[in-house]
């Protein structure tokens, strides 16, 4: 068999085909909120919300069992998306307070959230294998339901963080003057909010709510790299974010690995390749500058003593 | 005639300190007004009320004699805040930086045009050129310009401006100045925070001065205090850019009391 086989085999798989639309929606989405908090040096929101949501999750599957659902994880996404929600929610409203105080609440929001997860899940009658599931991503549990799901959670995050994104920006660039012009700085903020939770609940099953972090602000790490612009930093990290979940999953298609973390290891690969084939460049780039002096040529604020002093 | 900018019985407390008491203050259509006063008088607080990026405890603010909120013409305010590392995490160009002006209250996409009017502020400012680099690469007067420039897009009849000269090099004062001048011109009503008249001296006719976070004088621009005296007077800000106790002046004279975002 040989390698254009391969492909039309993993295409023609059922599931594999509902995995890979939803890693596509994914590394499309997940960039877009990932510019916002990076640019709001909150890269580490997204690990918090993925924490929260893990208590969503076993709180669904708590309920699904006790209202007798067929398969057990009926609830699992929709608990985790409302989980995700209130949690984001909680959060701004901590940050926006800025209070000394909120670094401790953000602390215990996350480990009650990760342990809260982990000892429901387990009452619920759920195994180890289903918790690595969540916290590490497991294509095999995409339903149809689950992939109906997060393309009208993606759709929503796309549309919001690329459709509003000039107000976005204003907001997360300088927030005085936001507020000085009148704009609807809460509600932009709290969009923002939402939209990182829908973002952790919709990567959820692709790369599990432990690295769905990585998926938001990698790529955006590496655009960073390479663009001049906050347009030009969203479309590249979008781009970054689409090849490297496409590629990561479909090397788990003949390789047993978690594919989370091999999206998460490529991403990082290929931020550390950039790094050096910048690196490269930008010297070539200074032995050629060399003998160019680098400063505007302006007159000097002061009187200087001796002639010829510069 | 409404005043453009009317504050009665403002009150402004941060951080439980009361920073700002009984300031009353109207400025008229047209007006180019100075807003003086020694470090930590509370001149930058004021402002930052005035547009409502604080909030005040008691009193009123109107502008264009509409009380704060979503129903003032914010498309007819610009504020310039003072300097802030322009430099975020994710790179952007001062176009970007200047078009993130154009949107308001009542305008959350920006208009078709948004581009060319960009570009049409950043030349007023003189950095036409400029347009499409990156801001962490500009120079701090530079940066500045665009901020200023981000307040211009909007062709605002109300500037509001925070120490725009402080720190900032000699070519981009007089750019600045220029541009002013321009503005006032054509009616533009003016309130700016200053330390020092500067190259802004000829067109400002009156001057607030605060002192302990409440009006001490009301009228034609003071002469300079004796150690301030005469134009060879060098004036040194240490600024890093950041929003720290540093960019107000020596650390040990600055109140630690500053407004957390």
């Amino acid at each position: 068999m040989n390698a254009l086989d391969e492909l039309g085999a993993m295409l023609s798989d059922p599931l594999m085909q509902r995995a890979l639309v939803a890693a596509l929606l994914v590394g499309l989405a997940a960039p877009v909120i990932g510019t916002y908090l990076v640019q709001r040096k909150l890269s580490l929101l997204g690990d918090g919300i993925g924490h929260v949501a893990l208590t969503g999750v076993a709180l669904g599957w708590l309920i699904g069992n006790a209202l007798g659902l067929a398969p057990d994880d009926a609830l699992a996404v929709p608990g985790a998306v409302v989980a995700a929600v209130l949690g984001a929610l909680a959060i701004e409203l901590v940050r926006e307070r800025g209070q000394t105080s909120g670094d401790v609440a953000l602390a215990l929001l996350f480990y009650g959230g990760i342990a809260g997860g982990v000892l429901l899940i387990s009452q619920a009658g759920g195994t180890n294998a289903n918790l690595m599931g969540y916290l590490f991503g497991s294509i095999s549990t995409v339903t149809t339901g689950d992939l109906t799901l997060t393309v009208l959670l993606a759709l929503g995050v796309l549309v919001v963080g690329v459709g509003l994104r000039t107000a976005l920006f204003a907001v997360s660039h300088d927030e005085e003057f936001a507020r000085a012009s009148g704009l609807p700085v809460r509600a932009l903020n709290l969009a923002i909010a939402v939209i990182a939770a829908l973002t952790v609940t919709v990567a959820m099953r692709v790369v599990g709510l432990l690295l769905v972090s990585a998926l938001m602000i990698v790529p955006v790490a590496v655009a960073q790299l390479v663009t001049s612009s906050f347009r030009r930093t969203m479309a590249t990290a979008m781009v970054v974010g689409v090849v490297v979940c496409v590629t990561g999953l479909s090397i788990t298609y003949w390789q047993d690995v978690s594919p989370g973390a091999m999206i998460v290891v490529l991403a990082i690969g290929l931020y550390a390749v950039t790094t050096l084939v910048r690196g490269v460049l930008g010297f070539a780039r200074r032995r050629r500058r060399e003998g160019v002096d680098p400063h505007p040529q302006v007159a000097d604020d002061v009187e200087l003593a001796t002639p010829g002093g510069r | 005639m409404t005043p453009v900018v009317r504050a009665a019985g403002l009150r402004v407390s941060l951080g439980g300190s009361v920073i700002l008491h009984h300031i009353d203050l109207a400025v008229d259509d047209g007006e180019v007004v100075a807003l003086l006063g020694a470090n930590g008088s509370g001149k930058s607080t004021l402002v930052r009320a005035l547009v409502g990026a604080v909030p005040a405890e008691s009193g009123t603010v109107e502008l264009f004699g509409t009380p704060l909120g979503r129903a003032v013409p914010w498309e007819r305010v610009g504020y310039v805040p003072q300097r802030v590392s322009a430099a975020s995490g994710v790179p952007a160009t001062a176009c970007e930086v200047v078009v993130s002006g154009t949107l308001h209250a009542r305008r959350l996409l920006p208009p078709r045009d948004a581009r060319r009017r960009a570009c049409a502020a950043l030349e007023e400012v003189g950095l036409g050129a400029e347009a499409d680099r990156p801001v962490r690469e500009l120079s701090g007067g530079q940066q500045q310009r665009v901020l200023i420039a981000r307040a211009l897009v909007r062709s605002p009849d109300l500037l509001v401006l925070d120490e725009p000269v402080a720190g900032v090099d000699l070519p981009s004062q007089q750019v600045f100045a220029d541009a002013l001048t321009r503005l006032t011109h054509r009616g533009t009503t003016v309130l700016v925070v200053l330390h020092e008249l500067g190259a802004l001296e000829p067109l400002i006719r009156r001057a607030v001065v605060l002192r302990h976070g409440c009006v001490a004088h009301d009228g034609t621009p003071p002469a300079p205090s004796a150690e301030h005296a005469g134009p060879d007077h060098v004036h040194l800000h240490p600024h890093d850019g950041d929003r720290g106790p540093a960019s107000e002046g020596q650390p040990a004279l600055a109140p630690t009391i500053r407004w957390q975002a």
